[in-house]
């Protein structure tokens, strides 16, 4: 197994290009939050022709909806959501130059197409590992749709969160080769 | 005739909403420790080993296993000598739920209607499976239920003459479709006979019974065991990311069915297969 390779958010091009499916990676930065909710309403603004609550371009999405925070925590637990549920929203918001996304769980060939059109990678954080994902988490703040509760679009800051990457701008899927390796069937 | 205070099933249920949520049971954390020995892919191990680590936090700091904290699920056995005072059985359950999920810090997850969606802001309404019993015990299973798991299960009317070898398939066939959205490794919860509903309700109240413990009919607990072992030959393994632990653990349920008919439902479940109980 390589080494866990460090990178920061938003992704530089020369990190999406060198970045392969299977790469352990821990991220530091800032990401931007967002699940079902959320990414209907991006989409009802994009149909109005309205602008974005923030400039997704270049920037990364993280698929959550975490618990609500303790009174002197951060944030509560925040591991991933499946993110095949935001497949019919995603192509369009690559199309406007959205870089990255952390999810688990598979996804469609259109997600796929556009990710090697526009260049985006794709990573899985691991679903259930919640309240050591939300160590990693060092700032949070809702940013837009306060109204949709834990599905509001939140900011955050991230220092070395585990994530390994699943498709790479190049379409290779970590969910497929993992699979033809290990299968014993 | 015994009587009950619905004050005191309050209390009960809301002390096993954030229980559930924030301590990973034994069964399953002996059943990760297993699975992170045999673990072929490197990887594969240290996406268990962070699950393990994960149960470890949550323990520690008092805060969700996973942030999906569930639909709340419950199976009550209420005994029919039994009587409640002070209230409704249902809505001291929903009380329950509303307390313990607010006072837990645990994530509200139900929205009111499936099409219009908005939030209840205190993840009401439960679900709840009544069964009376003889007796006069109050026994309250609760088991909160994420959906990346519970959008990968399903149902199907075999055919009688499918046997045996169409529910091995139907299982495998599921568990592959699932891959790695429902956060292996899973946990799947069988129901097969009874009606279309019946098998729904075994498949889930399978995942009740802790993984170790085999069903008592013979030909069911040899299908437990082949099971799992053919779902960890798929290659899955754990998170998705490919290896040999897929599952953690198969439990099946059956009952008798019509003569013309053999209903399977398939529950899938993660890692994070929750349950605490208690009996008044
Ligand atoms: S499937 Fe289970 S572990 Fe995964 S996000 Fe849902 S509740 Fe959490």
């Amino acid at each position: 197994m390589s080494e866990v390779r460090k990178i920061s958010a938003p992704l530089n091009d020369g990190d999406i290009e060198s970045l392969k499916a299977g790469d352990e990676v821990y991220i530091s930065g800032v990401i931007y939050t967002g699940r079902d909710a959320a990414h209907k309403r991006l989409i009802q603004l994009l149909e109005k022709g309205e602008k974005l609550p923030f400039d997704i371009k270049g920037q990364m999405i993280y698929y959550v909806g975490p618990c609500p925070e303790k009174p002197g925590q951060i944030i509560g637990s925040a591991g991933p959501t499946t993110s095949g549920r935001m497949d019919a929203y995603t192509p369009r918001l690559l199309e406007l130059g959205l870089k990255g996304m952390i999810g688990k769980g598979l996804r469609d060939n259109n997600v796929k197409k556009a990710m090697i059109n526009h260049k985006a990678v794709y990573f899985g954080a691991i679903g259930g590992a919640a309240a050591l994902i939300a160590a990693s988490i060092k700032s949070q703040e809702i940013i837009a749709f306060e109204d949709l509760g834990t599905e509001a679009i939140r900011r955050l800051e991230v220092e070395d969160f585990p994530v390994v990457v699943v498709i790479d701008s190049e379409g290779n899927d970590l969910y497929e080769k993992g699979i033809m390796e290990f299968s014993q069937e | 005739m015994r009587s009950i205070h619905v004050n005191q099933i309050i209390e009960v249920v809301s002390k096993l909403c954030v229980d559930a949520n924030y301590f990973l049971n034994q069964d399953i954390r002996i059943k990760l420790e297993e699975a992170c020995k045999k673990e072929k892919s490197p990887l594969g191990k240290e996406v268990l080993n962070k699950l393990l680590v994960n149960a470890d936090i949550a323990a520690e700091k008092e805060m969700a296993i996973c942030q999906d904290t569930g639909m709340a699920v419950f199976f009550i056995e209420l005994g029919q000598d039994v009587h409640l005072e002070g209230g409704s059985l249902n809505e001291a359950i929903n009380e329950g739920v509303r307390r313990g999920y607010d006072k837990g810090f645990l994530r509200k997850s139900v929205v009111e209607d499936p099409i219009f969606r908005k939030n209840t802001n205190d993840n009401t309404p439960a679900i709840i499976h009544y069964d009376i019993v003889e007796g006069d015990r109050l026994k309250i299973d609760f088991a909160p239920k994420g959906f990346g798991s519970e959008n990968m299960s399903a149902l199907k009317m075999l055919k009688p003459s499918d046997g045996i070898e169409g529910i091995k398939g139907f299982i495998i066939d599921t568990v592959r479709k699932a891959g790695a959205n429902p956060c292996p490794p899973i946990v799947v919860g069988v129901g097969i006979g009874g009606t279309m509903e019946k098998a729904a309700i075994m498949a889930k109240k399978a995942l009740l019974r802790p993984l170790g413990i085999h069903n008592t009919i013979k030909y069911v607990e040899e299908l437990e065991k082949e099971m799992l072992l053919m779902i960890n030959k798929i290659g899955i393994g754990p998170a998705g990311f490919g290896g040999s632990s897929t599952a953690l653990g198969i439990n099946i349920e059956t009952y008798p069915t019509h003569i013309a008919g053999m209903p399977v439902a398939i529950n899938i479940n993660c890692h994070a297969t929750r349950h605490a109980s208690f009996e008044l």
